[in-house]
């Protein structure tokens, strides 16, 4: 049988491998924000000749307009995307009309967001109080339904845990992405997110109900064994179930377009994080919590290997 | 022997002609009329603005944050956006209220977004605006002139600012008691400030109507603290000037010659009957009881729209093949019956989503196709159940019995934890006419909400329907042992 709960520190260091990169990733360069929660326009047109002007020049004329601190991204397809400060849409007719005389070209609209200032402040801390809301109604779901287990409101915390763990692992990635294929953070990353939080916490519940079980079953078996025997048989059923979401996710990221790759991606990336951490982390973190074993993380104990 | 779970079969069949029936595409709809009931609906697939393209804008009251806003002035904004959305001829266009000072308008397949923006904005506020510090030639000279108002600019929510003397219109000591403030993105050149007396959320049961003389006449009728208002204010006022303002242009400005106290009035004058409908109508949809301004705008070009369409769709039937085949290879026989109740379920969703009628977008669709993997999940958690009870030795149907009830408070526990998610993200999406976290959020719930039933009843079903034909209790190997 495998042993998984005896080599949870390696699997937490596992973790650790993954988290820590992407929180110094997060600390130094931060995450790009897009336009939903900043504010400004994101303008994405398309140059009927199929050739763009240099950004520069793109940037010169929205400077002109009073438009400072544009960003130009261009295509070699004609594709060029300019995002700058909010404005309303005559505004940008104009500057495409403008654009069209000066580059002799004809412009195709593609997309055109504008977000005022304000609401993308109020997007930000309705997005973090969304979050807290669905780990506190989470938590004080699973404590509910694991009511007759002794310890109820550990399961919920570790499954907290393990989800803050998938949260890190999906964030940390992100601003190791984000710095290097310029993705932004916006309303889908968020909503990718907290589907993340779900898809979590439902597969650690499934482990957790089988241990719910089988502690009723063999009160006199270690809690230690019954955790990792109820892992080992909830084994086949995490990696299939991961199988075949992982299946048409990557279904959609391969064939579904570019509009909704980096949100799929991000799905696939939490997804497989969240199989791993109630695997690996949810359950293990119950026996650490049992055996009080952060007693022993700052004791020297040289010669004594941890049974 | 039967098992007393077949007598749904029946009932399942029914269904999945049903869903067949509302899936078909361009399908006749139902339109049925027996007696009093009648029944005229046509089944389509309403597509979101990333998939046709179009325009999307969130309108927000322009007031200040502070500013506590009415409900019923917000809902009757929002029907008033909506009559003139209307008028645009968009077909398919919706006007949500989002959140409690938000209304979100999206025109699917409108390509003009200035233009319909412009129509949407055009006719605003209406203000009934005191002109009576100023002589009546003076007050009459302004008509068709842009005026500024105190309205929407309370002494709680509005910095104090020095007062520019008016030298133009007034004297600076005309006007002692009224607010004379100015707002911060006026230019220098000073400007007075008239006084809002009533907005037009106050006015109903505007109509042309004739006089006994034959002239033309608009006449109006004020709800109960609009009435009290005007009583008031036109009894204090005789002789003199009420102006009445839309977007801070005065469009008519009528002599108060009786006071108003039972709350009707007309207002006469050199009317056309072309003319009098032009006010009644100014009247009756402009008078928008909060000011709104865009907050946000989208506009999706019609083929980047097709493009991610005809691609999700691929992907969502690759995706639905590549996990029919995993699940036949794996679990064999309960695997294809799977399959079976997995084309159940998409019938079954696609049907819902016309019904509600869901609107679908770009992640809705990924909601859907992630749904699909999902709904796999509890026939997963079945199946490896059914196995361990197989491996002890059980007999095939009390395994399939135990599998089933063994298996259940995990798929219980663990959908309702993603239905508290898609909860919240669909009110988070609500807030902020988020409509795409809207339509990703509704079809996952959908799907999860489906999903139980079709793997659990269905597939249950099923499984008992191949069992009662066909003996299989010396092939253990199609249940993949």
């Amino acid at each position: 049988m495998f042993q998984i709960v005896n080599k949870r520190y390696i699997f937490f260091g596992l973790s650790l491998v993954v988290i820590i990169p992407g929180m110094i990733a997060l600390l130094v360069w931060g995450l790009s924000l897009a336009i939903d929660f900043t504010g400004g326009s994101l303008l994405d047109v398309r140059f009927q000749s199929g050739r763009t002007p240099a950004p520069s020049q793109i940037i010169a004329l929205y400077t002109e307009y009073g438009y400072k601190d544009s960003l130009v991204e261009t295509s070699n397809d004609g594709q060029a995307i300019i995002r700058s400060k909010d404005m309303d849409t005559s505004t940008m007719n104009m500057l495409v009309s403008e654009i069209q005389t000066r580059f002799g070209d004809q412009l195709v609209v593609q997309r055109f967001d504008s977000v005022g200032p304000a609401i993308g402040k109020e997007v930000t801390s309705r997005a973090a109080g969304a979050v807290a809301l669905a780990a506190t109604g989470i938590l004080v779901y699973i404590t509910y339904a694991f009511r007759g287990v002794p310890h109820a409101f550990r399961f919920g915390a570790a499954a907290i845990i393990a989800m803050l763990h998938d949260v890190a692992v999906v964030v940390g990635v992100e601003a190791i992405l984000g710095h290097f294929l310029g993705w932004e953070v916006d309303a889908l990353f968020l909503t990718a997110l907290l589907t993340v939080i779900g898809f979590s916490v439902h597969d650690t519940i499934v482990v957790f109900d089988r241990i719910r079980e089988n502690s009723s079953i063999y009160r006199r078996v270690p809690f230690e064994e019954i955790v990792n025997h109820s892992i080992v048989q909830t084994l086949d059923r995490s990696i299939n179930t991961q199988l075949t979401v992982m299946l048409t996710l990557s279904a959609l990221a391969l064939f579904g377009g570019l509009t909704i790759r980096h949100f799929v991606v991000t799905l696939l990336i939490g997804v497989f994080s969240g199989t791993y951490s109630s695997i690996f982390n949810a359950s293990p973190i119950l026996v650490v919590w049992e055996n009080r074993e952060w007693r022993n993380w700052f004791r020297r104990k040289p010669q004594q290997a941890r049974a | 022997m039967k098992n007393k779970t077949n007598q749904l079969l029946p009932l399942i069949a029914i269904l999945i002609l049903l869903a067949i029936w509302i899936d078909f595409p361009n399908g006749p709809g139902l339109h049925l009329n027996i007696g009093s009931l009648k029944i005229d609906r046509s089944f389509d697939t309403h597509l979101g603005l990333d998939l046709v393209g179009g325009v999307q804008a969130l309108l927000e009251a322009d007031l200040p944050a502070s500013a506590v806003i009415d409900p019923g002035a917000m809902n009757s904004a929002r029907a008033i956006v909506e009559s003139r959305v209307n008028g645009l001829g968009v077909s398919e266009a919706s006007v949500q209220q989002a959140g409690d000072r938000r209304i979100l308008v999206e025109l699917p397949g409108e390509k003009d977004a200035q233009t319909a923006l412009e129509t949407i904005k055009k006719t605003g506020l209406l203000e009934f605006v005191d002109l009576t510090q100023l002589a009546t030639d003076e007050a009459l000279a302004l008509e068709n002139q842009t005026i500024q108002t105190d309205f929407g600019i309370s002494a709680s929510s509005a910095e104090p600012l020095s007062v520019t003397p008016s030298t133009e219109l007034v004297s600076p000591t005309a006007a002692p008691g009224t607010s004379q403030t100015l707002t911060p993105t006026l230019p220098a050149k000073p400007a007075q400030i008239f006084h809002t007396v009533m907005t037009g959320a106050d006015l109903k049961n505007i109509q042309v109507t004739t006089s006994q003389t034959g002239e033309y006449q608009v006449a109006f009728e004020l709800s109960g603290d609009g009435a009290k208002i005007f009583s008031d204010f036109t009894t204090q006022h005789v002789g003199k000037i009420l102006a009445i303002v839309l977007d801070k242009r005065i469009i008519s400005a009528p002599r108060i010659n009786t006071p108003i106290t039972d709350g009707r009035g007309v207002i006469t004058g050199n009317f056309t009957m072309q003319s009098a409908n032009d006010l009644a109508i100014q009247l009756r949809y402009g008078s928008l009881p909060v000011p709104l301004k865009v907050a946000t705008t989208q506009t999706v070009g019609p083929t980047l729209g097709q493009d991610s369409l005809r691609k999700s769709l691929v992907a969502g039937l690759i995706g639905l093949g590549a996990v029919g085949l995993f699940m036949g290879l794996y679990y064999r026989l309960p695997g294809i019956i799977a399959d079976l109740a997995l084309i159940v379920y998409s019938l079954f969703t696609l049907a819902f989503f016309k019904l509600i009628p869901v609107t679908l977008t770009l992640p809705g669709i990924a909601g859907f196709v992630l749904s699909i993997g999902m709904a796999v999940d509890a026939n997963i958690l079945i199946f490896e159940r059914l196995k361990e009870e197989l491996r002890a030795g059980r007999n095939l149907r009390p395994a399939i019995d135990l599998g089933w009830s063994r298996a259940w408070p995990s798929i219980r526990d663990s959908n309702l934890s993603t239905l508290i998610t898609c909860f919240i993200l669909f009110w988070f999406g609500s807030i902020f006419g988020a409509s795409i976290v809207k339509g990703f959020s509704l079809t996952l719930a959908l799907g999860v909400i489906i999903s139980m039933f079709t793997a659990i009843v269905v597939t249950r079903n099923f499984l008992h329907l191949v069992l009662d034909n066909i003996k299989l209790n010396e092939r253990p190997q199609w249940f993949g042992l």
